[in-house]
């Protein structure tokens, strides 16, 4: 038993409710979300440090053992990812302070951040399927408040097109645990694994994982992703960043957790299906990022990529690609997150997000055009940039298997993603400047701070790769050997 | 011309008033019966919605002078609240515990803290089903 593990949800959860009361202060809105925030990383960094030491970390809420009861467990992949979402969700904080308006901090713009934020805490952290589906609810619930917020022409129709999509995911997420609750008579996932071992995973045990595989899909944008571009262009640019670096990703993470632990009977089926999906994506994601002329769209395609690229490193389904999978998806919740940031800046001062109308950005804006460069360099993977380690570990691991197919879509995605945010690149800040500093339409005041700061984080990622590598081999280890996390959560068995 | 409802008032202020009760009862049992907070705090819904039915919006919140958005809040905190009470004790999160006293009138009686969860559970129900009830009834 360690209470600590409840933490990252209950901070943010906690602030919520008490930023509800008070909506009116919006000084407060501000400081207790940036501390719970903040506090919230300061738990997941210490829980990390413990995992790394002492081993997996579980609760059992209310004393209730597993399978019985619902079970928090906080492994290494769960705890570098809380950690991550702090960083992230702090960047967005922070760059709404200056940007999202009074009329949205005074109707709960800061609750509902918190409450995103506790959902997408709590999927990682559970250990129950059917509490997995309930964090989801949490997260999207409050994802479709955030993206409706300021009540636009374009975020209510877009809203509407992303809360039909996500309701029909959710009651297919819904009937797949009612398949797999009446076969197998469980809902805890460490036990789920053990049952299902035991039986071994037969035609009917497989059409549910593809069940979940079409629900994860759904939610992560892989291959089912035709609800994002649209969806993730509308809200401020505080709130696309969020959803674009944390929602999608616990689509991701979820399909890790559920094809890593319970359904890793017959890899040929799933495991390959999960790979075609993700060489599609790679390829419509791609072709999607260079056919637009518009920052907010090839931003969004490039989420698509991304996912398509950190799930091939699930279905080849080797230590070294899992790895690298992590190393991939740690870097691109940040990496995403500082793309919107930046390209959101970028719409701000010049007020059209169409690439064709502005250039020359560089001559007033060296700073932010030097770390829209990097960033363009970090997600394409160039060396010594937080991008590059997880991607030659995928590409290594689908050579290692003889996925050549995948290898090639792989590393031609990195070209394209190389080309469509280069793109936006050459022609926003290169050129003449005909938008001169009092003709602009906004200003970058307060916003390039915490852009700063996730660039800083991305080049320490980078930089500091050997400093991480421990907690991301034990992570990969913890998900190629699905026996550590049953035997810490079912002590007995 | 003004309708004329004075049997819809005069039998809502009897109704509700059963309602109310009824909902204090469902809210009690609970533990043992079918009931709870979740049905308790509709029911205290319906109650209410019977009173903006009967009289105007603008009476009933002089009436009942609270801001249902907060009730909402105040529910989920006590909720939250009770689980963190087991940190408190060094016992898992959430955890419950409950005993036998003799209390003046009701004699030996059961309490469990189970009940106070239900409280915010029921608070947040009302809270929220006036909510959405308030706002898309009018203007307001």
């Amino acid at each position: 038993m360690n209470n600590l593990v409840i933490l990252p949800l209950l901070i943010p959860l906690l602030a919520g409710i008490i930023l509800v009361i008070f909506r009116q202060n919006i000084l407060l809105q501000r400081w207790l979300s940036m501390v719970a925030i903040l506090s919230t990383g300061g738990v997941a960094s210490y829980l990390l440090q413990m995992v790394s030491d002492y081993g997996i970390q579980t609760l059992a809420i209310g004393g209730w053992e597993a399978p019985f009861g619902i079970i928090f467990v906080l492994d290494m992949f769960a705890g570098l990812l809380i950690l991550t979402t702090s960083i992230v969700s702090l960047g967005c904080i922070l760059y709404a302070f200056n940007s999202i308006g009074s009329e949205r901090e005074q109707f709960y713009f800061y609750p509902f951040m918190l409450f995103l934020i506790t959902g997408v805490n709590g999927s990682f952290l559970t250990g129950d399927i059917f509490n997995l589906f309930v964090c989801f609810e949490v997260m999207l619930i409050s994802s479709y408040v955030l993206i409706s917020l300021g009540g636009t022409k374009v975020q209510l129709r877009q809203s509407i097109k992303y809360i039909v999509i996500n309701i029909m995911s959710s009651t297919m997420f819904l009937l797949g645990i009612a398949y797999l609750y009446a076969i197998t008579g469980t809902l805890n996932l460490a036990h789920l694994s053990v049952r299902i071992a035991e039986v071994g995973q037969e035609g009917m045990l497989t059409t549910v994982a593809i069940l979940f595989l079409t629900v994860f899909s759904l939610k992560a944008a892989l291959f089912l992703y035709f609800w994002l571009p649209g969806s993730y262009g509308a809200p401020p640019t505080a709130i696309g960043a969020i959803f674009g670096a944390l929602l999608t990703k616990v689509g991701v993470y979820a399909l890790f957790r559920m094809f890593t632990l319970i359904f890793y009977h017959q890899p040929e089926i799933t495991h390959m299906l999960l790979g075609m999906m993700a060489a599609i994506t790679m390829i419509l994601g791609g072709l999607g990022a260079i056919c637009h002329w518009d920052i907010r769209k090839i931003i969004a395609y490039n989420v698509i990529i991304a996912v398509g690229f950190i799930v091939s490193g699930l279905a080849v389904f080797t230590a070294t690609a899992v790895t690298g999978g992590i190393y991939y998806l740690i870097h691109d919740m940040i990496g995403k997150a500082l793309l919107f940031l930046l390209g959101g800046t970028i719409i701000g001062i010049t007020g059209t997000g169409k690439l064709k109308e502005m250039s020359g950005l560089i001559r007033n804006h060296p700073l932010l055009g030097w770390m829209f460069f990097i960033t363009v360099l970090a997600l394409a993977g160039i060396p010594p940039l937080s991008g590059f380690i997880g991607k030659v570990l995928v590409i290594k691991g689908t050579m290692e298997m003889e996925f050549y197919w995948l290898t090639v879509v792989g590393l031609l995605s990195s070209l394209m993603v190389l080309y469509s945010v280069m793109k936006i690149f050459i022609n926003v800040f290169w050129g003449e400047t005909y938008l001169s500093k009092d003709k602009e339409k906004g200003t970058t005041y307060g916003l390039l701070f915490p852009c700063v700061l996730l660039t800083t984080v991305s080049i320490a990622l980078g930089l500091g790769v050997e400093g991480i590598t421990c907690y991301i081999e034990q992570a990969a280890n913890g998900l190629m050997n699905p026996d550590i996390y049953i035997k810490a959560v079912l002590k007995s068995i | 011309m003004k309708p004329n409802d004075v049997i819809l008032q005069t039998v809502t202020k009897v109704v509700t008033f059963i309602i109310l009760t009824f909902a204090v009862y469902l809210f009690l049992a609970g533990h043992h019966e079918p009931g709870g907070g979740f049905i308790g705090g509709l029911v205290i819904t319906s109650g209410l919605t019977l009173l903006y039915l009967a009289f105007d919006i603008e009476s009933v919140r002089q009436g009942v002078p609270v801001d249902f958005k907060i009730v909402a809040a105040v529910g989920v905190f006590i909720a939250v609240a009770t689980g963190m009470g087991s940190l408190l004790f060094d016992s898992p999160f959430l955890s419950q515990t409950y005993g036998y006293y003799n209390l003046p009138i009701f004699g030996e009686t059961e309490l469990a803290t189970a009940v106070l969860f239900d409280l915010g559970v029921a608070l947040a129900v009302v809270g929220t089903g006036v909510t959405i009830i308030l706002s898309i009834s009018g203007d307001a």
